[in-house]
């Protein structure tokens, strides 16, 4: 780092517990890699580099959620490092799906799945990045849209805040000409409460919502699981529509657990 | 120890997908420890599946693994229709096989030329490499694009596509859809075939194994959604065997668990088991293109993994075109799968090998039980066997190549150690002592 006197500036990559999807993301944007990494430097990014550059970032942009007493640590170093701290994806904005454990015993988990479970450490609860540091800017999806993230990375070399929607996917609907298919159907979607960013893609595929993005801006959850009763679906169904990839975030979460205790 | 103590460690594997290190312990002449360590926390999918009603799990299950989430749907969707008893159109298992062929270019291309070609040429990564050989890299993301294309077409998006379901899609695209892939396949198919040619130029290390190859077998297709289990020991088993002749055994120098086959030893899963098992199954444009660049089967060579890899891209090309030219839209695009009691297996070839997926269904179509075998966890012990063998052949070298090439042995798998996770033990100790 100290061979040149490079302005380009720095990114770095970390992983917490995820797929590796919403990384993956920068390395599929095919038409505009070789051009970012024109303008940017990759400082750190195990997924597509043996280099590494000692911190600090410019920006850091972190996958996947907290759910190792050593990740808990590791994130506050990580905030230590990075001007700007940005989360992508569901695991690291809510707590991922790796959440659905946050409302169960996690031993009981242990032993399902690992033969010895003494070998494993990890925590009670899979909890989003900005319950340990905070956090810049959320990038939001499962996965994330890779034209957010190029437009982040654009925004922010710009000196702009990033354009990403914060209204909810029926707007996306209604954009594309969709017939709405909660009205027109009976299918329960989940779009009249999540964020867009996706491009309406399960309605534009025949099939509800099922809530990638999160909780939209002041979304009406309630009215919503009411409606899903309406068109016959149980309290247990509408609790777990509830507990998908954004389960922990609060907004879902108030309303899963309100139709569990039904 | 000993002055002879030599440690070659990575605390950080780099270009592969998840978290891993490597530490490999020689002493003197000897290899007297190879640990593949998995820092990668546990997620507990098969906990979390109970519950959940079967048709969540192509959707949950897809999340173990962003590179391939396609063959999780597929796996998924595949045990559920045993499980339910529901079988479904022809039309829509040659979707599948077009949705895979997808998936396999995109996430073969991805490691030929972005994870694993840099240690062939000598650079850090591709960005590196781009410097130098721009043109390679270009046809590279041109080629990965087309592969995304088809996922995202068929699927709504390369990365957890939401359109695959029991029973078949939720929206099927139409034949006109299908034909404006056509002109790009057709330079795909091209730039496949230079693929092979190039790869087949990358200096190879002299090394061969003598491995258990482990793939799907079909009787008129190359493998990927449907086949029996086969080796080239004698194995020839339907996946609901599976667990009868595959095991989890806890090692004592590791915290992972490692898969093997009951009774014998580690094996190998991915593109070089089923190209060695089988050959005769692939399109005459990759058998021809694998006979030109000498690539023949049995191949023993694990380093050499890359040029079978850029031969399965060919296959995929052929096989989507060839799919595509057939296709005519189902009737229906997914048959309705009724809830009912029942246990389902599949098991199908993502890009990395086969995947094994189990789930026992209650009568209100609720998952009672899961079980998840990804290729990785299935090829970690035999990426530790190599790297026994390769390290010892490295003694001599400065620590810093050595610790490369072994890197580059790692590599030859594209390993998946998120996928492998919620499977093996997790270490937290992420450093070992240094051995000097």
């Amino acid at each position: 780092m100290s061979s040149k006197s490079s302005h380009k500036p720095k990114i770095a990559v970390f992983k917490f517990a995820s797929c590796d999807g919403c990384q993956l993301s920068l390395l599929d944007a095919e038409d505009e890699l070789l051009s970012v990494v024109d303008a940017i430097e990759i400082a750190y990014f195990p997924e597509a580099t043996r280099a590494t550059l000692k911190g600090p970032y410019d920006i850091g942009l972190v996958e996947g959620s907290v759910t190792t007493h050593h990740d808990a640590q590791r994130i506050q170093e990580i905030r230590r490092k990075c001007k700007m701290l940005v989360t992508i994806g569901a695991c690291a904005t809510a707590g991922g799906i790796q959440a659905l454990r946050n409302w169960k015993d996690v031993d009981e988990f242990i032993r399902v799945v690992y033969a010895t479970p003494q070998f494993i450490s990890t925590l009670k609860l899979s909890t989003p990045i900005a319950e340990h540091v905070p956090v810049d800017f959320e990038l939001r999806g499962c996965p994330i849209n890779k034209s957010h993230l190029i437009e982040l990375i654009t925004a922010t070399l710009a000196g702009r805040k990033p354009n990403i929607p914060l209204y909810s996917v029926c707007l996306e609907c209604k954009r594309k000409g969709n017939v709405c298919i909660a009205v027109a159907q009976g299918t329960a979607c989940l779009g009249p409460v999540t964020q867009a960013g996706c491009g309406a893609l399960c309605p534009s595929y025949d099939r509800g919502c099922y809530g990638c993005y999160g909780p939209m801006e002041t979304p009406n959850t309630a009215s919503l699981a009411g409606q899903f009763r309406v068109l016959g679906c149980s309290d247990a169904q509408i609790t777990q529509a509830f507990r998908g990839f954004n389960a922990w975030s609060w907004q879902f979460r108030k309303i899963s657990e309100e139709y569990e205790r039904k | 120890m000993s002055g002879h103590t030599k440690t070659i460690r990575v605390d950080t594997l780099a270009r592969v997908e998840g978290e891993g290190a490597l530490l490999i312990k020689l002493v003197g002449e000897r290899v007297a420890d190879v640990k593949l360590r998995i820092f990668e926390p546990p997620r507990f999918f098969e906990a979390f599946l109970r519950g959940r009603h079967f048709t969540d799990a192509p959707d949950i299950t897809a999340r173990v693994c962003g590179i391939c989430p396609v063959a999780y749907q597929m796996s998924a969707a595949h045990a559920m229709e045993r499980a339910l008893g529901i079988h479904i159109d022809p039309a829509v298992r040659l979707l599948r096989r077009l949705f895979y062929c997808g998936e396999w270019i995109e996430s073969h291309v991805l490691h030929i030329y972005m994870l694993h070609a840099p240690d062939f040429l000598g650079f850090q990564d591709v960005i590196g490499m781009a410097r130098d050989h721009k043109p390679i890299v270009e046809r590279a993301l041109r080629l990965k694009k087309i592969g995304n294309r088809i996922v995202s077409l068929l699927g709504g998006r390369e990365i957890h596509p939401v359109s695959a379901t029991v029973g078949g899609f939720y929206k099927v695209p139409a034949k006109s859809q299908l034909q404006e892939l056509v002109e790009d396949l057709q330079w795909a198919q091209e730039a496949s075939l230079e693929t092979v040619r190039w790869t087949a130029t990358l200096d190879f290390p002299d090394f061969e194994q003598d491995y258990e190859f482990v793939a799907l077998r079909h009787p008129d297709e190359y493998p990927l959604n449907e086949g029996r289990l086969v080796s080239n020991r004698g194995l020839d088993i339907d996946a609901a065997e599976y667990e009868d002749h595959f095991i989890e055994q806890q090692v004592k120098h590791s915290n992972a668990l490692h898969s093997v086959i009951r009774g014998r030893d580690s094996y190998l899963v991915g593109p070089m088991a089923r190209f060695n098992l089988n050959f005769d199954r692939l399109p005459q444009v990759a058998q021809q293109v694998a006979r030109d660049v000498k690539l023949t089967a049995p191949v023993r060579n694990p380093f050499r993994s890359i040029i079978v890899r850029a031969v399965e891209v060919v296959f995929a090309c052929a096989e989507a075109l060839r799919i595509i030219g057939e296709y005519e839209p189902p009737p229906t695009p997914r048959v309705e799968a009724p809830n009912r009691a029942g246990v389902g297996h599949a098991i199908t070839e993502a890009p990395r090998g086969i995947l094994y997926h189990r789930y026992a269904l209650d009568e209100n179509g609720l998952i009672v039980t899961a079980k998840i075998v990804p290729p990785t966890s299935q090829n970690q012990k035999r990426i530790e066997d190599d790297l026994r063998d390769y390290a010892a052949r490295l003694v001599a070298w400065p620590l810093d190549e050595a610790t490369w090439k072994c890197e580059q042995a790692i590599r030859n798998y594209d390993p998946c150690i998120s996928c492998a996770t919620h499977f093996l033990k997790l270490t937290v100790e992420r450093e070992q002592t240094n051995g000097e």
